[in-house]
Formats: structure tokens, C-alpha cells, sequence
């Protein structure tokens, strides 16, 4: 065996070459690295701060405000929502408007003055642990001390020893703070979006690599025809996939299925369509099988990074959460992890269905306008 | 007699580029039509006009009666295309890739269909063969057998014989006669001179221009070349003959070179000259290829012209 360093520099001129002629691998080679640095660097914090509250002031005396300004200044909460009865924060919570739901039981300032240590109720929605465990650690903190302003004089014995109340807290939802409740039940999500949009994006773009596409066109088949024919074999396979992932998470991870199975099933199909969608789309862009693969991962890369499925989504800056609500993948997780975890019904995941369903049309007009019935 | 096709003014640009520079095209029904030319003469662009495969961007006119413009779906649905390239599934069998295509264009009694292509072509035994496993010639007949499955009225066929043996060409040339007698009318693309003698008709097309159309006869005629085959002498005399004012192609046939002019007087002229060295020639028919040639040679390539 010989070895020709000429014939190893004409192979790699050849690369070079194919690298330089082949535009999107190239922009590919600046975009992803240029992505992820984006939004590792400013999109992604696992410390997410100004979770929104909602607080049920049964009370309204000064303890209970204090503890509420001590919880706002410590900049992990925001107090969003003013519920007033327990019906009320129970929907929030269930419905996802805020992340924390606090109940001051009435006569709360009273009681703290009187030292009978009343119980203060913090209810957190800990599907997932990862958004809720700063923020708890925090509260538990600041609860000690929240009050020592109004503890003055008389009460200033109270300060001393245990907190003047006691704080009570429930991990709605997933109790032991299961990550794997969150995950397994958000790969759901995931695992449909990156087949989903890769799988038609391929299938396309092979019959235009392939040279079938010609004969293709030269038949009656119109193009929503070719669409539709296309994206139905793969909603089927989306749902093995959804049952596989299902039937793991109950039996390896014991991930709780409260919610309507049937309700998830129906939503399930929305965003599937969503997602083969895109994929169409991007198969009018892709020249070759290889550019289809990597405007998918372009797809994948904020899906998975931007809609919850690894960082809390709350703790995203403002434009990131932006992004992120634009993604179907975002609206997914919430009715999945609704419907699982928290046995969520049509009411409280409608809103983020018709996100989807929005997404799922619009990307299908595009698709349908630049999917072109003639060589041109 | 109506025509299948029918089209005037026939134009396609790609860019700043023209392919298909104002090409006239009138096939009669039921007739075969040789299409010829050069390599990206732009005979591909004009069969995918003519069926819809590509928008037209100027002329007018009608395949089978409807529209180009406008009746594009119309027109898919009756007529049969053949591209240049394979286009069949590759990982499905002979047997799926008829069906499909049956299927696609809605024929009526599909298995029987299927069936009876698969019998007219012989391809009854390699029905449950990949399509992808089959070789050239075989490949040629699954293409033809899918393109006839709806029972064309029109066949358009890019270069169907490219890379196909002899013996494999002729079956198909006879294929392509038997269509034509149950009133299909073909318009076919090649480069071979044999194939285009078959033909009813041929048309000549170079740099997206039509140069010459009508019967091989015609063709041959209207060029109005003198040729003559030439015998004697050494290899050296094709460079020799080439190098005459008078001769416009010269091509060595084993011992002979066969040559061609457009000036019949001062051809032979230059042969009588070279006689006198004693090599010895007589007049031949021109063939087509001469005619083209010497079509081209009037018309050089704008690209290069441009240069």
C-alpha cells in the first residue's frame, strides 16, 4: 500500500469544491453552530425567575401582604392574578396561567400576631420540578423573615425561634417531583416532531432525487392529492410511535395518566398533521435527500430548545417565549402534560389545540403554494 | 386528418436563456414523429411543454385539441409520457409500479389492465422483480408499459432507446408501429439515424430553433447535398479530405470515407483531383446525418458565437 499525499489533496479539493457548491450544507456549516450559540447562551436559563402567582387574599391584613411584597422582591415571583374564590385558583392552576397559586386563609395577621402559627398554602404546579424547585427553595428562605417588620414591639418575640407561620406547600401534580413525568410525557412531543417533519420531508424530496417526480407530474395527480396521499401513511405511523412512548411511560416509568386518552388521541392527530406540514414545506426547499435532513434539524434545534421540553419555558427572556409560542411543539407539551399529569379536559387545552391547528394550516397553505405541479 | 399536435411559435426561457426559440410542430393523428437534434437542442423542454410538465412562455397551440396553455390536466390525462431518465419506483416491484400507475390515472378493470400490459410486453414473468434490479432493456419496457396503461391517445417518448441493445431497439421500434396503427400518435426523441428512418416524419432541432421537418425524404432533399463515398489510400486521407473547401463532413466507413457538400459541381472537382493520385470515388446518396451536419454548420451554436 502506497501512499500519494497529490491524490489524497486531489480528494480533498473535490470536497472542497462539492463543500462550496452545495449552498445550504454550507450555510448549514455557519446557521446551527450560529443557533445554538443564540439561544445556549441567551434563550436558555435553569433558573427561571418571575414566575407568575396568583394570590387568594382571604385575609388582607399586613402579614400577608408582607409576605407577598417579600416574594415579589426576591424577583422569583410575580403576582399576576388576584383570584378570589378556590374555584377560581384551581382553574388557574389547572389551566396553566400561573405557576403558583397562594391562599391567606382569613384572620391570617391576626393569628401571626397572636402566635398560633396559621398555615400560609402555596400550591405549585410541579409538573415540571425543574421550573418550581428555585423558587420554592427561595420562598422557604424568605418565609422566616417576611414578616419581621410587622413582628415589632410586642410581637417582636416571635421573630425569634420558628417562622411566626407555617409554610405550607403542595406539589401539585407530580408530588416527588418526577422529572421523568415531565420528560417522558414531553418526548411524546419531541420524538413526533423529529420524525414527523423529517419522515414527509424525505419522502418528498426523494422523488425529486430520484427523478420519480417527473413521472409524477406528468399524471393527474394534483398536488394537494400528492400531499394528502403523502402525510396520511405517516399520521398512522406518528400514532405507533405515540402508542409505543405511551405504553413505556406507563410501564417503565409509571407516568400517571390522569386525563382522557381519547381527548389526547384527537389532539395528538392535530399536531402530527402540524408537523407534516412543515415538513411538506420544507421539501419544497430541499434540493437532495441530505438539505431535507438538515432543514429539519434547523426545525428541530429551537423545537427542542425553545418550547419547554429541556428548560423551563418560564424562565426564557420575553422574545425567546415569543419564539417559542410560535412552535407547535410548545402548545403540544402544555395539552400533553395537561392531559397526563393533571387530567386536563377540551376546556383547559382548547386554546393551545387551535395554536396548533393554526400552525398546521398555515403551514399547509405554504406548502400548497410552493409545491409546484411543473418542472419550472 | 386532425393533428395531435399542433403548436406554433413554441418558446421556453430559462433565465436570460431561450431554450425553445419559436419551434412550429404539427403531428397528424395516428402518425410517428422522429424528433432529432444535438444534445440540449431543447428537444426534453419541448416534450414537457407539450404535456404539461412545463409552463409555456410564448406560442400558442393545441395537443389532442385542448389548449397548452390552459388544459394542462386535461392533457395528462391523455397522454402518456416517457422520461429520459427511469422514473419508476426503484424499490417497488414490476407489478407495483403498474399498479400505481393505474391507479393514479383512474383506469378502469386495473388488474385486468395491468395484466394485459404485463403480457403485451413480456414482462409477465418479472412481475414481482424490483424495478430497480431489472437491467436497461427491461427497465425501457416496464417505463413503456406504464405510459400505456390509460390507453394514450398520445405517446411522448424522451429518448426511450438510449443505452438499449440492438435486438431490445427493434422490439421496441415495432411496439411503437403496432401503437401507431391502433391510431396513437408518437412523438419520440433520439439520436439514432436508424430509428429516425422508421418514422413517419421527423423534425430537426438545434439550439432551440427547428431547422428541417417533414419525411426523411423531404429532409434529405431539401438540403440538396451532393455526397460520395471515396476508396484508396492511407488513414491519412480523412484529414486530407476534411481539409477540401468543397467537403462540409467526411467520415471514415472502414476503408471508406464518405463525404458530403453542399456545392455538387466543386465536390466533384476536388474528388476528380484527388483521383488523379489514384484514389477512386463515386456519388452516394446523402444520408441524414450529412443533412444534419450540415444544418448545424449553417447554424453555429450562439453560445459560442457569443464568444
Amino acid at each position: 500500500m502506497t501512499f500519494s499525499l497529490s491524490r489524497v489533496l486531489a480528494m480533498m479539493l473535490k470536497e472542497l469544491v462539492q463543500i462550496r457548491r452545495d449552498r445550504l450544507t454550507f450555510g448549514m456549516m455557519v446557521g446551527i453552530p450560529l443557533m445554538q450559540l443564540l439561544l445556549f447562551g441567551y434563550a436558555i436559563n435553569a433558573d427561571p425567575k418571575h414566575l407568575p402567582v396568583a394570590v387568594r387574599d382571604a385575609d388582607g391584613g399586613p402579614v400577608g401582604r408582607a409576605v407577598i411584597a417579600a416574594m415579589q422582591a426576591s424577583q422569583y415571583f410575580d403576582v399576576t392574578l388576584l383570584p378570589a374564590t378556590e374555584a377560581e385558583s384551581e382553574a388557574i392552576l389547572a389551566g396553566g396561567a400561573a405557576q403558583f397559586v397562594v391562599s391567606i386563609p382569613p384572620d391570617f395577621s391576626r393569628r401571626v400576631l397572636r402566635g398560633e402559627r396559621p398555615g400560609l398554602l402555596v400550591e405549585a404546579d410541579a409538573t415540571d420540578p425543574a421550573a418550581t424547585a428555585n423558587a420554592l427553595g427561595v420562598l422557604e428562605r424568605l418565609a422566616a423573615h417576611a414578616a419581621d417588620r410587622d413582628l415589632s414591639g410586642p410581637h417582636a418575640r416571635l421573630r425569634q425561634g420558628a417562622p411566626p407561620f407555617e409554610l405550607i406547600v403542595h406539589r401539585r401534580y407530580n408530588p416527588e417531583g418526577e422529572t421523568a413525568f415531565n420528560i417522558v410525557p414531553g418526548l411524546m412531543g419531541v420524538v413526533l416532531t423529529m420524525t414527523m417533519v423529517i419522515m414527509t420531508c424525505l419522502a418528498v424530496t426523494r422523488e425529486r432525487e430520484r427523478g420519480t417526480m417527473e413521472s409524477l407530474l406528468a399524471t393527474p395527480l394534483t398536488p394537494f392529492e400528492v400531499m394528502i396521499g403523502k402525510i396520511v401513511p405517516y399520521v398512522g405511523i406518528g400514532y405507533l410511535q405515540v402508542a409505543f412512548i405511551l405504553g413505556t411511560a406507563k410501564l417503565l416509568f409509571a407516568v400517571p395518566m390522569v386525563g382522557s386518552l381519547a381527548l389526547l388521541s384527537a389532539v395528538t392527530v392535530v399536531f402530527i398533521v402540524a408537523n407534516l406540514a412543515v415538513g411538506f414545506t420544507f421539501s419544497t426547499l430541499a434540493a437532495n435527500q441530505l438539505q431535507a435532513v438538515q432543514a429539519g434539524f434547523f426545525f428541530f434545534l429551537p423545537s427542542i430548545l425553545l418550547s419547554g421540553f429541556m428548560f423551563p419555558f418560564r424562565g426564557m427572556p420575553e422574545w425567546a417565549q415569543v419564539l417559542g409560542e410560535a412552535l407547535p411543539l410548545t402548545h403540544f407539551l402544555r395539552v400533553v402534560r395537561g392531559i397526563l399529569l393533571k387530567g386536563s379536559g377540551w376546556g383547559e387545552v382548547a386554546l393551545d389545540v387551535a395554536a396548533i391547528a393554526l400552525f398546521a394550516v398555515a403551514a399547509g397553505a405554504v406548502a400548497i403554494r410552493r409545491y409546484r405541479m411543473t418542472l419550472d | 386528418m386532425t393533428d395531435a399536435i399542433r403548436v406554433t411559435g413554441l418558446t421556453k426561457r430559462f433565465g436570460a436563456r431561450t431554450v425553445v426559440d419559436a419551434v412550429d410542430l404539427r403531428v397528424p393523428e395516428g402518425r410517428i414523429m422522429g424528433f432529432l437534434g444535438p444534445n440540449g437542442s431543447g428537444k426534453t423542454t419541448t416534450i414537457r411543454m407539450l404535456c404539461g410538465l412545463l409552463t409555456v412562455d410564448g406560442g400558442e397551440g393545441t395537443v389532442l385539441g385542448l389548449d397548452i396553455r390552459t388544459a394542462a390536466a386535461a392533457i395528462k390525462r391523455q397522454a402518456g409520457y416517457m422520461t429520459q431518465r427511469f422514473s419508476l419506483y426503484e424499490d417497488m416491484t414490476v407489478g407495483e409500479n403498474l399498479d400505481f400507475a393505474a391507479r393514479v390515472q383512474s383506469v378502469p378493470g386495473r388488474r385486468a389492465r395491468v395484466a394485459e400490459a404485463l403480457d403485451r410486453m413480456g414482462l409477465g414473468g418479472r412481475r414481482d422483480q424490483l424495478a430497480g434490479h431489472l437491467s436497461g432493456g427491461w427497465k425501457q419496457r416496464l417505463a413503456l408499459a406504464a405510459t400505456i396503461l390509460h390507453k394514450p391517445r398520445l405517446l411522448l417518448l424522451d429518448e426511450p432507446t438510449a443505452g438499449v441493445d440492438p435486438q431490445a431497439r427493434r422490439e421496441f421500434w415495432d411496439r411503437i408501429h403496432g401503437f401507431a396503427a391502433e391510431g396513437m400518435t408518437v412523438l419520440v426523441s433520439t439520436h439514432y439515424m436508424d430509428e429516425a428512418e422508421r418514422c413517419h416524419a421527423i423534425a430537426y432541432i438545434a439550439y432551440g430553433k427547428l431547422l428541417a421537418a417533414g419525411s426523411v425524404a423531404e429532409v434529405t432533399a431539401a438540403a440538396g447535398l451532393a455526397a460520395a463515398d471515396v476508396s484508396g489510400g492511407d488513414p491519412e486521407l480523412v484529414r486530407r479530405i476534411k481539409a477540401l473547401p468543397s467537403v462540409e463532413t467526411a467520415t471514415a466507413m472502414g476503408a471508406q470515407v464518405h463525404v458530403a457538400g453542399a456545392d455538387a459541381a466543386a465536390l466533384a472537382a476536388d474528388l476528380d483531383r484527388l483521383a488523379a493520385e489514384g484514389l477512386s470515388w463515386r456519388p452516394a446518396p446523402a444520408n441524414l446525418e450529412d443533412v444534419f451536419i450540415h444544418l448545424m454548420a449553417r447554424r453555429p451554436d450562439p453560445a459560442e458565437a457569443a464568444r
